[in-house]
């Protein structure tokens, strides 16, 4: 990967130069045949491919307002030209959060559109040709479906709908992307995103156990499938054995111990993430949420806790009632989802845990907002609870605490740069560049405030800073899980 | 009855149904259309009239075109300021008896034609010089605006340097709104101007103009944030006391 130019930090990120097709030729590997079946799409470009994919856009179109009203209504302001952080790393003009709608919506209006089916060179409208479709293939996978853009559209135009269209006519004619296909049929088929077998995760659990134990000498359980439990808990498999990840975990099941709620994970939805958002099929996104419903039900657990995963707690948070709801069957009075940091805020307000901070004192700790997070959810009572139930946690337990920039934090967040099903090596370069201005951010904290270590809810997030943080000659342990601190600082025995 | 007179009567008619039965259409598409996921840009208000506020901040001050770009909020909330004012003085062209709040807004509205005249220049000269907007320009972006200033420069002309024959023009509208068709005054100016409106009317329905109805029918915008069970504990959530 030595062919990887990455950015050069400065006191802050200026908005480049344009440099037209500087990334036309990067394309993630396509899904194969075999991935593609598994989904129900087909497996190869389909010979009628123009009519299919004009037939699926008119079909998006008709069923979704957003992406009707954002197809017609973009004025072409230039407000959000400077505010995706792939169009600030790479300088390409097609990063432009408006010129990756325009790839599409050129098309929308040829054949959508009184104006450019007769005048198509006076208002930008074109012909969906090969070029077309592979500008596609390569714009709109890259896009993380932050939504940062949509904060500054006077019209609030979400890019990610346009984005996640794009994908599903896509993969409607063939051409889909290896790496988010590949994944979902892993869930299909095992129930996690990694492929970890039912044998592999009661093992990783048990192993978690010991080593607990071995640490602190208090027994914390880690149960799989365990009926009657209180609460279920749906986090990401990487958790299970990823880094930093995995402390995260141990600090989740440390809270439920000492708090004395129990708890389970279930081996048939062993998996938050729900990678079917980002290819924009609502049917895939519903049958990969549909077996967390069955699951909870199978277990007569209380409540479903998300553990830390950002467009988990979206699907969660915001889809679940369309998908899937109601969840009229978990206890009414916890909210449903509810977000483990919810859950570790309420209950060191009433003073459940046992912390000690202290633990935690060799760390400067600042906070990366993860967009799916800050802009599609909430967390706790108030709108911008999603802002400050975590900080609220982190304070607890960590005496030293700093944000980064406030046009980095908070609904203006930067993505990490891996988010929206782009987290995969074949798109290195793209996320080590647009990884730019979060790291810009960062670095600004470590030089002032000597900051040590970036605290986030997100596993993307997570595996996305420890893979491109080295690249900006920063240390990859420096990404932390909230729950690795708040586990470090939970005084264990204290309250058995 | 002149040509003049019979074509720009014509051309009204068509403008007026084009304009509002092409609005119309378009926003019972827009009404008809599901939107099943919840999608709002958060923090998003938990009640509706949370929502009403937050349109109405947008619709009113552009709020988020001002956290996003200064530049483009000053010359688009200047040049949609004062074509309001410009559209209440011209109330007075249609209404007679001319109401008493039109007669006091008429100076306003009047000169609101220089903001008008130097935001639409200060949106062109944006569009020109910044490199990022002209990239995502296409021909119609720019003759739009080439259009509404061909509107504000004749209007203004016939407002402050060659006053038009404005009694005849009224009473010439005032027959196409009865029916009973007066003649037009064939003026330069009124000609130009009337054309210009008529087709900035005929294009509204098809054209990125549509965002004016847009923006109400926008999901990040307009949805609550209530798509899940909240729990009856409130902002008092617990992590798990239980009464068994």
């Amino acid at each position: 990967m030595s062919d990887i130019t990455v950015p050069v930090l400065g006191d802050y990120v200026p908005t480049p130069a344009l440099q037209p097709g500087v990334m036309a030729d990067l394309h993630p590997f396509k899904a194969a045949p075999e991935h593609q079946a598994a989904l129900g799409f087909p497996g190869a470009l389909v010979d009628d491919w123009q009519k299919v994919a004009i037939t699926r856009l008119g079909e998006l179109v008709e069923g979704s307002r957003a992406l009707r009203v954002y197809l017609d209504s973009c004025v072409k302001c230039g407000a959000c030209t400077d505010k995706c952080h792939y169009f600030l790393g790479t300088a390409d003009p097609r990063n432009m959060p408006v010129a990756r709608q325009d790839l599409l919506r050129k098309v929308y209006r040829r054949y959508f559109t009184w104006a450019g089916r007769w005048f198509p060179w006076l208002v930008g409208a074109c012909d969906l040709t090969p070029a077309v479709l592979d500008s596609w293939y390569a714009y709109y996978h890259q896009c993380s479906q932050c939504r940062r853009c949509s904060v500054f559209c006077p019209f609030g135009i979400d890019t990610a709908e346009v984005s996640m269209a794009a994908r599903e006519i896509l993969d409607s004619v063939g051409v889909g992307q290896k790496y988010c296909n590949e994944i979902i049929g892993k869930v299909h088929k095992i129930g996690n995103n990694l492929g970890l077998p039912e044998p592999a995760l009661r093992n990783t659990l048990e192993g978690l156990e010991e080593d607990v134990k071995d640490a602190t000498g208090v027994e914390v359980r880690f149960p799989v499938d365990v009926v009657g439990a209180e609460v279920l808990l749906i986090t990401p498999s990487a958790d299970f054995f990823a880094e930093p990840h995995i402390d995260g975990l141990i600090g989740y099941a440390k809270v439920f111990h000492q708090a004395g709620i129990s708890w389970t994970v279930s081996s048939q939805a062993s998996e938050a993430a729900n990678f079917a958002m980002f290819i924009g099929s609502m049917a895939q996104m519903r049958k990969v949420a549909l077996r967390i419903r069955e699951a909870a039900i199978a277990l007569r657990v209380k409540r479903i806790v998300i553990g830390e995963c950002g467009h988990a707690w979206r699907v969660a948070y915001s889809f679940w009632s369309t998908l899937i709801g109601p969840l009229d069957f978990l206890d009414p009075r916890y909210p449903a989802p509810q977000h483990i940091c919810e859950v570790t805020e309420g209950l060191i307000a009433r003073g459940a845990l046992k912390l000690d901070p202290s633990a935690n004192d060799h760390r400067v700790v600042t906070f990366h907002d993860s967009c799916n997070v800050a802009r599609a959810t909430r967390m706790g009572d108030r709108p911008g609870g999603q802002f400050t139930v975590p900080r609220s946690v982190i304070r607890s337990v960590c005496a030293h605490f700093v944000d980064m920039d406030p046009s980095t934090i908070g609904d203006q967040t930067f993505c990490c740069g891996g988010g929206g099903g782009l987290l995969t090596d074949d798109l290195l370069d793209l996320r080590v560049k647009g990884a730019l201005p979060r790291i810009q951010a960062l670095n600004a904290v470590i030089q002032e405030h000597k900051v040590t270590h970036m605290a986030a809810i997100c596993a993307i997030c997570k595996s996305q800073f420890s893979k491109v943080l080295p690249y900006y000659g920063l240390e990859r342990e420096m990404v932390i899980s909230v729950h690795q601190l708040v586990g470090d600082a939970i005084v264990l025995g204290a309250k058995d | 009855m002149s040509t003049w007179t019979i074509s720009y009567a014509v051309l009204l008619y068509v403008a007026f149904v084009v304009f509002v039965g092409g609005l119309i259409y378009r926003i019972a598409l827009y009404s008809l259309t599901p939107a099943p996921l919840r999608i709002p840009t958060m923090p998003a208000p938990r009640t509706r009239s949370g929502v009403v506020l937050r349109m109405g901040r947008e619709v009113g001050l552009f709020s988020s075109l001002f956290r996003g770009d200064k530049w483009a909020w000053i010359w688009s909330y200047l040049f949609h300021v004062s074509l309001l004012l410009v559209l209440v003085q011209h109330l007075r062209y249609v209404l007679n008896p001319i109401p008493l709040w039109v007669r006091w807004e008429s100076p306003f509205g009047s000169y609101a034609a220089f903001v008008l005249l130097i935001s639409l220049a200060g949106l062109l000269g944006r569009r020109l010089s910044v490199a990022r907007v002209r990239f995502i320009s296409a021909p119609s972006d720019y003759l739009m605006l080439i259009l509404l200033l061909v509107i504000a420069v004749t209007g203004a002309l016939m407002r402050f340097l060659d006053r038009a024959n404005i009694v005849a023009f009224k009473a010439f509208l005032f027959g196409v709104m009865a029916g009973h068709w007066r003649p037009l005054p064939v003026e330069g100016l009124i000609l130009v101007h009337v054309a210009s409106v008529a087709f900035l009317m005929l294009i509204f329905p098809f054209s990125k103009l549509l965002h004016a109805p847009g923006v109400f029918f926008s999901p990040t915008r307009n949805q609550v944030d209530n798509s899940r069970i909240e729990g009856v504990g409130g902002d008092a959530v617990d992590g798990g006391e239980r009464t068994p």
